[in-house]
C-alpha cells in the first residue's frame, strides 16, 4: 500500500501522563486507537511514518503564553514534550520531511489562553498555537487558517489570535449554551486589528453527517477560498462523535474522514475526544486514511448505523439559516467592525475566565491599541484569586517601530502593585519577565 | 559435545564445541538441487572421527523454508480472512485465493458481530469442491502424479484483532479441519498486533509446511540412522532455536536463520559488554548488526521476506552489496576530478576475482596489488592477472594501481560507514510513548566495530579511518555462523494482556485465552507470564534458561460507571549463548 499524499505522524499517546486516575484525559485516551492502529499496521504503509515529539523549549512556549509566573513553574514535562510533538508536525511539513502531517499527542491545548494559571478544559498549552508560531519564528510570515473541528468551542485559539488577521480562526462546535465552555457566539469576531478573521459557528445538539458537511461546504471552504490561506491546520478534536460521553453530537468516523480529504489540512492536531473505545481508534485511522489520500470507504464504527444516525429535518433547516448568516457576516466583515469599533483608540474586552481542571478565577482586561500602521500594540491586565496580578504586553509580529518602543516603554514603567510583568515582542522574537 | 550446522547460499559449515572448545570445524559447498543431502554429508562428514555419543544437542540453521518461499516451490494455500471494519485490505503479494467473511472482534477483543454459518458453509462447498475438481482433473491428465501433493492443500486462518479474542480463528479451524492437510491458525504464531503481517505469516506458514515437515521427518530419521539421539533444534531469525518438532508446526520460524546464526557467532567470538556495529564481510554481501547493552537489536515488528512483510521476530540485519567479489568499473560522475565519485564498488557480483579465474576486477584483486592478502597459496601468475586488471581501470584515471587500491578500499570502508550511519538515524527514532522514554532520549552510540569474513581483516584499518573507532577481528571467523547456530539457545517470546473489566486473560503465543477475577493485578500477571515462560522453557531445553519481562504497563479503565485495568506484559526467554567460547 502506498500512501498518496506522504504523511508523517508524530504519535506520542504518553502513557505514563494523567490528570488523575479517572480523569478523561487518562494515560488510556489512546491505548485502543494505538490498537487499532498496530492492527490496520499502519506502519507499514509506505510513505506514512512515525515520528517522535522533541520537547519544547521555554521560548517556544513565551511565544504563545504568559505563563504566571513562568513555564517552568506552569508546565510540566509532559507538557513540554505535547507541545514539542505539535512543533515537530509542523516542521515535517515546513522541512518536506512530509507534505502532510497529524500530531496525535496529549495532552491537548485548544482551551489555553494567552494567560495561564492552570490547567482549564484539560489544556494548559496551546498545542498548535505553539507548533505554528515556531514555524512563523523559524520561517517567516505566513498566512494561516486554523479550523477548530473539535466538539468544544475553541477558546483558547480564539484568544490567542482574536487580533490577528494573518491568522484566520474558524470554530465549529456545540452550541455554547449548551455545553463548555459556553462561548463561541457568531457575535465575537475578534479584536479591532482583525474584526471578521474569528469565525463561530455553533450548532445545535444533535447535529449529524449532514450539517458539519453542509457547514464544510457553504461556509469553511467558500471562505477558505478567499483568504488563500498558505496553510491549513485541522484543529482535530474527535469530540462530536456520536459515542463521546461529554457531548451531544452525532458525527462519525466517515465523517470525520470526508472532512478531512475536503478540508485537505496540512496539519492536523488532536484536541479532545474521550469516546475512546468506540469513537477514536475509528475516526484516528480515517483521519490518517483520509490525510494520507487512501481509501477510507471502509472505515466504519462496529456499531455504526447511518438510519439510526439521520439527522432531524429541522436542524437541517436551522443549519441552512445558520451559515447564509455567517456567510453573510464574513462578507461584511469591513462594515460590521466599523460598526462594532468605530473610531474607537483603545478597545477593552473585559473578561473572567475560570480555570475548571485547577479551580482558579481569572479576572481580566484586554486592552487593543488601534493602530494605522499595524495590528497594534495589547496587553493584557489581569488577577487570578489565587494572588497573582500581572500585566502581558504583547508587541505583533507586524508592529510598526512606534508600537515597538511603546511597548519597551509600557515594560519598563510596570511593575508597582504587580506581581509579574511580562513583555513578549513578537516583532523581534524576544521574550522579557519582572 | 554441541553441533551446530549453518547452511548459506553457497556454502554450509559446520563445528562441534566440547567443554567450551571448538574441537572440530567443515566447510562444503551447498548443493542448490539437494539441500538435504548437503546437510547429511555435512553432518557425516563432521562426526566422523568424533564420539557419537557425546553429542548433547545439535543445532541447524536451514535455507529450507527460504529457498521454498523465494523459488516458489511452496504448498497452495486457500486464505480464509476476516477483516471486518477498517482498511480495505487486498493481498496482491499472496498468491493464493483470498476468501473473505463476515464477523468482528474489536481491539478489546470483544465480539461485535458473530461469524456467519451459512456463509462458512457455501465458501466449504465452494472451496472443497475446487480440490475436488483439481483432483479430478490431475488424475485425468496425469495419472502417474503422487495424489497425496495435490490432496495436500493447506489453509491459512486470519481474523482481525485474533491476539485480543482467538475464538473465531478457532471455531474456523475446526469447521474446516476436515478439508485440508494442515491449518494455520494466525494467533498462534505471534502475539503482537499487525493483521497484514498476520495474514501474511500465516500464510507463509502454510505454504512451507508441507516442504519443512518432509525435511525435517528425514533429518530426524537420518540422525537416528547413524545413532545421533540427541535433540535436534532449529535456528530461528531471532537468534535463538526451536526444537525440531515446533519448527515442524510453526516452519515460518525457520526463514532467513543465517544472518542470526552470524550475529550470534560473532556475539560468541567477542567480548558484549560495548554498544557496537557489527559487520559481517563476506563475499557479495556486507551484513549489518547492532548491539546495545549487550543483546541484539531486533526488527520492530518482524523479518520481511520477499513482499511479505511477517510477525517473525528477527535481529534486525541489513545487507549491502559489498563484498570481496563486489566489482569494480569506472562511472562518470558531475565532479569528474573527484576520483572516488568514479569509482563503482558493487553492489552486483560478476564472479570470482581475477586472481581466482573470474572476469572483472574485484575488491579482492585491489586488495592484492596491495600485497595485503595472505592466501599463501596464491601463484605469481594470479598475482599478475589481478594486477593487470587493477592497472586498466586505475589508467582510466591516470592513477597507479597503487593509488588507485587505496582509493577502493577507503570508499569500500566509507560506503559501511554511510549506511552504518543512516541505520542509526533510523533506529535512533524509533518511536516511544512515554514521556519518561522521550527524556531519557536513549540514542545508540557504537563505541567499537567488530568484523568478521574474508575481507574483514584488510578493510580492518580502513574501517578504523572512517568510523574513529576501535575495530576489532576475532581469530577464527571462518566458521562463525556455525558457532553460532551450535551456541544459539531456545527463546519464546510471549504476550500477556489481562482485561480486569471484561475478566478475560490472553497469551496468545501458547493458546491461553482464560477467565480472571475482577482484581487481578499486574504482580499476578507478572507472575503467571513468568510461570508460562519457565514452563515453555523447561519443555524446549534441559538446560535452565534465563526468563525476563521486557515490557510491563497497566492502564486504569473507565467505561461509564465501571472500571478496571488493562493489563499488558511481554516476557522472553534471554537472549544469549549456552556457554562461552575460550579464546586463544
Ligand atoms: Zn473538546
Ligand atoms: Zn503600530
Amino acid at each position: 500500500m502506498q500512501a498518496k499524499n506522504k504523511l508523517g505522524l508524530v504519535f506520542f499517546p504518553a502513557f505514563d501522563w494523567a490528570i488523575s486516575p479517572r480523569h478523561p484525559e487518562r494515560e488510556e485516551r489512546l491505548l485502543y486507537t494505538q490498537d487499532q492502529l498496530f492492527e490496520e499496521g499502519i506502519q507499514d504503509i509506505a510513505g506514512v511514518e512515525f515520528y517522535n515529539p522533541v520537547p519544547a523549549t521555554e521560548k517556544d512556549v513565551e511565544r504563545v503564553h504568559f505563563a504566571v509566573p513562568d513555564v517552568k513553574t506552569r508546565f510540566s514535562k509532559s507538557h513540554m514534550v505535547s507541545m514539542g510533538g505539535a512543533i515537530e508536525a509542523f516542521d515535517l511539513v515546513f522541512s518536506g520531511r512530509a507534505e502532510k502531517s497529524f500530531a496525535l499527542v496529549r495532552p491537548p491545548g485548544h482551551h489555553a489562553q494567552r494567560v495561564v494559571y492552570g490547567d482549564r478544559g484539560f489544556c494548559v498549552g496551546n498545542i498548535e498555537a505553539v507548533g505554528l508560531e515556531a514555524m512563523r519564528a523559524k520561517y517567516g510570515d505566513l498566512r494561516v487558517a486554523v479550523i477548530d473541528t473539535d466538539c468544544h468551542h475553541g477558546d483558547g485559539t480564539e484568544d490567542i489570535y482574536w487580533n490577528d488577521p494573518d491568522t484566520l480562526f474558524i470554530s465549529f462546535h456545540q452550541d455554547g449554551r449548551t455545553l463548555y465552555p459556553g462561548t463561541g457566539f457568531l457575535e465575537d469576531a475578534g479584536g479591532p486589528g482583525a474584526y471578521g478573521y474569528n469565525i463561530n459557528i455553533p450548532l445545535p445538539p444533535k447535529t449529524g453527517e449532514q450539517g458539519y458537511l453542509y457547514v464544510l461546504e457553504h461556509i469553511i471552504m467558500p471562505i477558505l477560498a478567499e483568504y488563500k490561506p498558505d496553510l491549513i491546520v485541522n484543529s482535530a478534536g474527535q469530540d462530536n462523535h456520536y459515542s463521546d460521553p461529554i457531548t451531544n453530537m452525532n458525527f462519525t468516523a466517515q465523517g470525520y474522514a470526508i472532512l478531512n480529504e475536503k478540508l485537505n489540512p496540512d496539519v492536523a492536531v488532536l484536541e479532545g475526544g474521550y469516546s475512546i473505545e468506540s469513537a477514536l481508534p475509528y475516526v484516528n485511522t480515517g483521519i490518517i486514511l483520509a490525510m494520507a489520500g487512501l481509501d477510507y470507504s471502509g472505515v466504519k464504527e462496529p456499531d455504526y448505523d447511518p438510519v439510526r444516525l439521520r439527522q432531524d429535518p429541522r436542524i437541517t433547516e436551522y443549519i441552512k439559516e445558520l451559515s447564509d448568516v455567517i456567510y453573510e457576516r464574513w462578507q461584511k466583515r469591513e462594515i460590521l467592525a466599523e460598526k462594532e469599533y468605530g473610531k474607537q483608540k483603545l478597545v477593552q474586552r473585559k473578561r473572567n475566565v475560570f480555570y475548571d481542571t485547577d479551580g482558579i478565577m481569572e479576572n481580566q482586561t484586554q486592552n487593543f491599541k488601534v493602530c494605522p500602521d499595524c495590528s497594534g500594540l495589547n496587553y493584557i491586565d489581569s488577577r487570578s484569586d489565587w494572588g497573582s496580578k500581572i500585566k502581558g504586553i504583547t508587541i505583533p509580529r507586524d508592529a510598526c517601530t512606534s508600537c515597538q518602543n511603546e511597548g519597551y516603554e509600557l515594560y519598563e514603567k510596570s511593575g508597582s502593585g504587580l506581581t509579574n510583568v511580562y513583555l513578549q515582542d513578537r516583532a523581534n522574537d524576544r521574550y522579557l519577565a519582572k | 559435545m554441541l553441533i551446530g550446522i549453518d547452511m548459506g547460499g553457497t556454502h554450509i559449515d559446520g563445528v562441534a564445541i566440547k567443554d567450551n572448545k571448538i574441537v572440530k570445524t567443515i566447510k562444503h559447498p551447498v548443493d542448490r538441487k539437494d539441500l538435504y543431502q548437503t546437510i547429511l554429508n555435512a553432518i557425516y562428514d563432521l562426526i566422523s572421527d568424533l564420539d557419537k555419543t557425546q553429542i548433547s544437542r545439535v543445532n541447524l540453521s536451514t535455507t529450507i523454508s527460504t529457498n521454498a518461499i523465494v523459488e516458489n516451490k511452496t504448498t497452495a494455500v486457500d486464505l480464509i480472512l476476516q477483516k471486518g471494519p477498517g482498511i480495505n485490505f487486498e493481498f496482491p503479494e499472496i498468491a493464493a485465493e483470498v476468501n473473505y467473511i463476515d464477523g468482528y472482534v474489536d481491539h478489546r477483543g470483544k465480539m461485535v458481530k458473530d461469524l456467519d454459518y451459512q456463509q462458512l458453509a457455501a465458501l466449504k462447498k465452494e472451496l472443497t469442491q475446487h480440490q475436488d475438481l483439481k483432483q479430478e482433473s490431475n488424475l485425468a491428465e496425469n495419472l502417474k502424479h503422487d495424489l497425496n501433493t495435490s490432496q495436500e492443500k493447506n489453509l491459512a486462518v486470519v481474523t482481525k484483532f485474533s491476539t485480543r479474542n482467538p475464538e473465531h480463528e478457532k471455531a474456523i479451524a475446526e469447521y474446516f479441519a476436515n478439508d485440508y492437510y494442515q491449518i494455520t491458525q494466525g494467533h498462534t504464531l505471534s502475539g503482537r498486533l499487525n493483521f497484514p503481517r498476520r495474514v501474511n505469516t500465516a500464510y507463509l506458514n502454510s505454504a512451507v509446511y508441507n516442504i519443512f515437515q518432509e525435511f525435517a521427518n528425514n533429518i530426524a530419521a537420518a540422525l537416528r540412522e547413524v545413532e545421533i539421539d540427541a535433540p535436534i533444534y532449529i535456528l530461528k531469525a531471532d537468534g535463538g532455536t526451536m526444537p525440531l518438532a515446533d519448527a515442524i508446526t510453526r516452519p515460518v520460524e525457520t526463514i532467513l536463520s543465517g544472518p542470526a546464526a552470524s550475529f550470534m557467532g560473532m556475539s560468541a567470538l567477542f567480548d558484549n559488554q560495548m554498544d557496537s556495529v557489527l559487520l559481517d564481510i563476506g563475499g557479495t554481501t556486507t551484513d549489518i548488526f547492532f548491539l546495545v547493552d549487550g543483546v541484539p537489536v531486533f526488527e520492530p515488528t518482524g523479518i520481511t521476506i520477499g513482499k511479505h512483510k511477517t510477525l517473525v521476530r528477527a535481529i534486525y540485519s541489513v545487507s549491502i552489496g559489498l563484498g570481496g567479489d563486489s566489482c569494480l568499473s569506472i562511472v562518470n560522475s558531475s565532479a569528474n576530478d573527484d576520483l572516488a565519485a568514479r569509482i563503482k564498488i558493487g553492489p552486483e557480483r560478476k564472479g570470482p576475482p581475477l586472481l581466482f579465474g573470474g572476469e572483472t576486477p574485484t575488491l579482492t584483486d585491489a586488495m592484492s596489488v596491495l600485497h595485503k592478502l595472505d592466501f599463501g597459496h596464491l601463484s605469481a601468475e594470479q598475482v599478475m592477472l589481478a594486477r593487470q586488471g587493477i592497472t586498466e581501470l586505475a589508467e582510466q584515471l591516470s592513477l597507479s594501481p597503487e593509488d588507485f587500491a587505496e582509493i577502493v578500499l577507503t570508499k569500500a570502508a566509507q560506503t559501511v560507514k554511510n549506511q552504518v550511519d543512516s541505520l542509526l538515524l533510523r533506529l535512533n527514532s524509533q518511536p516511544v510513548y512515554t514521556v519518561r522514554e522521550i527524556l531519557a532520549d536513549r540514542q545508540i552510540k557504537p563505541a567499537e566495530v567488530k568484523v568478521i569474513g574474508g575481507p574483514a581483516k584488510i578493510l580492518a584499518e580502513y574501517l578504523e579511518q572512517e568510523f574513529k573507532l576501535n575495530v576489532l577481528l576475532p581469530d577464527q571467523f571462518q566458521v562463525a555462523n556455525a558457532i553460532g547456530a551450535a551456541l544459539a539457545q531456545p527463546t519464546i517470546e510471549l504476550n500477556l494482556l489481562a482485561d480486569t473489566q471484561r475478566k478475560i486473560l490472553i497469551i496468545p503465543e501458547l493458546n491461553i485465552y482464560e477467565k480472571i477475577g475482577s482484581r487481578y493485578s499486574l504482580d499476578e500477571g507478572r507472575k503467571y507470564i513468568l510461570r508460562c515462560l519457565k514452563q515453555a522453557a523447561k519443555e524446549l531445553s534441559d538446560s535452565k534458561l534465563a526468563t525476563e519481562i521486557i515490557e510491563e504497563s497497566s492502564f486504569n479503565m473507565v467505561d461509564g460507571y465501571s472500571s478496571g485495568k488493562n493489563i499488558r506484559i511481554k516476557a522472553q526467554i534471554k537472549p544469549g549463548l549456552s556457554c562461552a567460547i575460550e579464546h586463544e
